[in-house]
């Protein structure tokens, strides 16, 4: 048994699915529990049109509960296997919050998935595998 | 290319300096019938708002000192705020003070930059140009100095904005002086005055959005379009109207088919124009140093010498200042109504977030497009307007003219779309909100284009003028009322800081 979970790197895609799958099978091998993140990529520093200032508390709570619809088919995974399951959904760099989250719960590894594809915009883009693997403290996992 | 064509601009610089109806006949069919009926009456417009008042053989318009007497009463009343406040208004536009949780609201940054390129623009470029050519190089210490007094009256009217917005349930926010000064106004005992302030400011914004933020731009981006195609040669000389269609199209696919995808490339390249005239501007003083020195002497010199200004020192000191007004519109109002999205729950952190906005626009990037002429020795030929800008650039860069056309076209079109949201918010005050009212005015807001491309430059700046520049007469009355309220707003933020219940973050 451990305390410290297992994060998940959330996105709603398939690839994210089956890291959720993956991670379930680590969690209930260990006997810890699962911590999932979606992270919406933000920026304050970006800019915003003066209509979407006006829009964006709206729009921001829209898709945060978009964001849950979207994880409980994931959590009830979890769930259905008795496995504990708590989750977050934050703004901001995806890289340096997995990074962070990982640091405030104590977490003993992080699981993501990847789209896969070997196109050279597959490989520019998807970027959260690559900064994770050469930037977090602890050991990561990418479910193909 | 850029030399002697520009006869539109040089009218632009008489005008403003006469607020004479220049009568310009180049232009003919479409044009000349649009021209001949709005023309009458900007003028009757222009002369009551430009009211002025003779000193010597300058005129002096007294709506240019009422802007920078509300700016230095600002000034005092918040003890040089603008200095004092300075650094702490850099650490809140960081992020130093933004709770973490807070993320992926509007941030104090955001709504800067929103506000900035609603200001940033044809001010920047064409408006100093025809401030030093009239008013010598001495024009832009009065300039720097209306910039400096101005970010008081920007924080003034930026803490208003945010702390009387509305906050409607479906979580949009709507804010700006009409607001302010209604429902301050109300809270102060003053219900009906506030009312009639917040109309009478509705109806100028509506005006000044479609007059410089709409018809001015329309009129600048068209004259750069005819000169970069071969002047009077040009295809599009004499057919305004064509371009103000082609424009008037482009605007209204944006504002009321909600294309996004326009917006977003302008909004992308647009802060890159920004940087790029910012970085060829200091590069050109850098390899000017040796000159640097001499045109900081006639900057300092002319400002109070005038020499060889028409009106001398009171020449320049009027250019200066109305420059400055026009280009940053602090007092003006409209900001206020950019800014009031800010997530935060002091409203007083916008207000010094925004006064570093006349900074950036006035002190920084308009000082630097007059160094920059003033260094090139380009002031002694007869240019004026953007084609002075472009001909001190191409001393250093002979490339940069074409930049600059790209430039005016894209800061006209950036500006006339944040514009466009200004005036829509007065609208809606005015006749309530609804999709059929809200077209209403988009469909008018695209019609003047046409309008402002077709017209001659001489009534469209000083319709511009003067609608822009009406808008600071409620709104000014009201922050005199108001300013009260900021003052108490500042004393329990300080004292939340000093108690420890705000905390940096960073």
């Amino acid at each position: 048994m451990s305390d410290h979970p297992i994060l998940v790197g959330f996105d709603g895609t398939d690839a994210a699915h089956r890291a959720v799958e993956f991670a379930g099978s680590r969690a209930e091998a260990i006997g810890c529990p699962v911590h999932i993140a979606y992270i919406l990529e933000w920026s304050p520093y970006s800019f915003l049109s003066a209509q979407e200032l006006e829009e964006r508390h709206q729009r921001r709570t829209e898709e945060l509960s978009r964001a849950e619809a979207t994880l409980s088919p994931a959590l009830d995974i979890l769930r259905k296997r008795d496995i504990p399951v708590t989750y977050e959904v934050r703004y901001g760099h995806s890289g340096e919050l997995m990074c962070q989250i990982a640091q405030e719960k104590q977490a003993s590894q992080i699981v993501i998935g990847r789209k896969g594809g070997s196109g050279l915009g597959a490989r520019l883009l998807g970027s959260l595998a690559l900064t994770l693997v050469q930037a977090a403290p602890l050991p990561v996992t990418v479910v193909p | 290319m850029f030399s002697t064509k520009w006869i539109p601009a040089s009218v632009a610089g008489a005008a403003i300096l006469s607020f004479a109806p220049v009568a310009q006949a180049q232009q003919g069919g479409m044009d000349q019938v649009i021209n001949e009926t709005v023309a009458p009456v900007s003028n009757v417009i222009a002369g009551a708002i430009f009211y002025s008042v003779s000193f010597g053989d300058v005129e002096f318009p007294l709506i240019v000192g009422w802007l920078v007497l509300a700016a230095s009463i600002f000034t005092l009343y918040f003890g040089f705020v603008q200095f004092r406040k300075f650094g702490h208004a850099i650490s809140l536009v960081k992020g130093d003070y933004s709770d973490p949780n807070d993320a992926g609201e509007v941030s104090h940054f955001q709504a800067l930059a929103t506000a900035l390129s609603g200001t940033v623009g044809l001010g920047n470029i064409a408006g100093v140009a025809v401030a030093i050519s009239i008013g010598g190089p001495g024009a832009t210490f009065w300039m720097i100095l209306a910039g400096l007094l101005g970010m008081a009256s920007k924080f003034t009217e930026c803490t208003l904005g945010v702390k009387f917005r509305n906050e409607y349930a479906d979580g949009r926010i709507s804010g700006g002086p009409m607001y302010y000064l209604s429902k301050g106004l109300k809270e102060q005992g003053k219900p009906g005055l506030g009312r009639v302030l917040a109309v009478v400011f509705s109806v100028c914004c509506i005006g000044g959005a479609v007059g410089g933020g709409n018809m001015f731009q329309a009129n600048q981006a068209f004259q750069q379009i005819v000169n970069v195609t071969g002047g009077e040669q040009s295809f599009f000389a004499g057919n305004g109207w064509l371009f103000g269609l082609v424009m008037a199209a482009i605007v209204g696919m944006v504002i009321i088919g909600g294309i996004k995808s326009i917006a977003k490339v302008t909004e992308k390249i647009v802060p890159f124009m920004a940087v790029i005239y910012v970085i060829s501007g200091l590069v050109i003083i850098g390899m000017n140093l040796d000159h640097a020195g001499d045109a900081i002497y006639r900057i300092f010199n002319g400002a109070f010498t005038g020499a060889g200004v028409a009106g001398g020192m009171v020449g320049a000191l009027i250019q200066g200042f109305k420059r400055a007004a026009f280009s940053n519109e602090a007092g003006i109002g409209s900001a206020a109504i950019a800014h009031s999205a800010v997530r935060t729950k002091e409203p007083i952190t916008e207000g010094y977030v925004a006064l570093l906005e006349p900074f950036i626009d006035t002190v920084v990037i308009c000082t630097m497009t007059a160094i920059v002429i003033t260094i090139s020795g380009e002031l002694q030929t007869d240019l004026t307007g953007v084609a002075l800008t472009s001909a001190a650039y191409a001393t250093a860069f002979s490339w940069f003219p074409i930049v600059l056309a790209l430039a005016v076209v894209l800061f006209a079109f950036s500006t006339m779309l944040s514009w466009s949201y200004y005036g829509l918010k007065a609208w809606t005050y005015l006749f309530g909100e609804g999709k059929g009212k809200e077209t209403v005015f988009k469909a008018f807001f695209c019609l003047c284009v046409i309008i402002g491309a077709s017209m001659n430059l001489g009534p469209v700046i000083d319709f511009s003028d003067a609608m822009i520049f009406a808008m600071a007469l409620p709104n000014v009355v009201g922050l005199y009322f108001l300013m009260p309220v900021v003052k108490r707003e500042a004393a329990q933020y300080w004292q939340k800081i000093e108690r420890g219940e705000i905390k940096r973050v960073k």
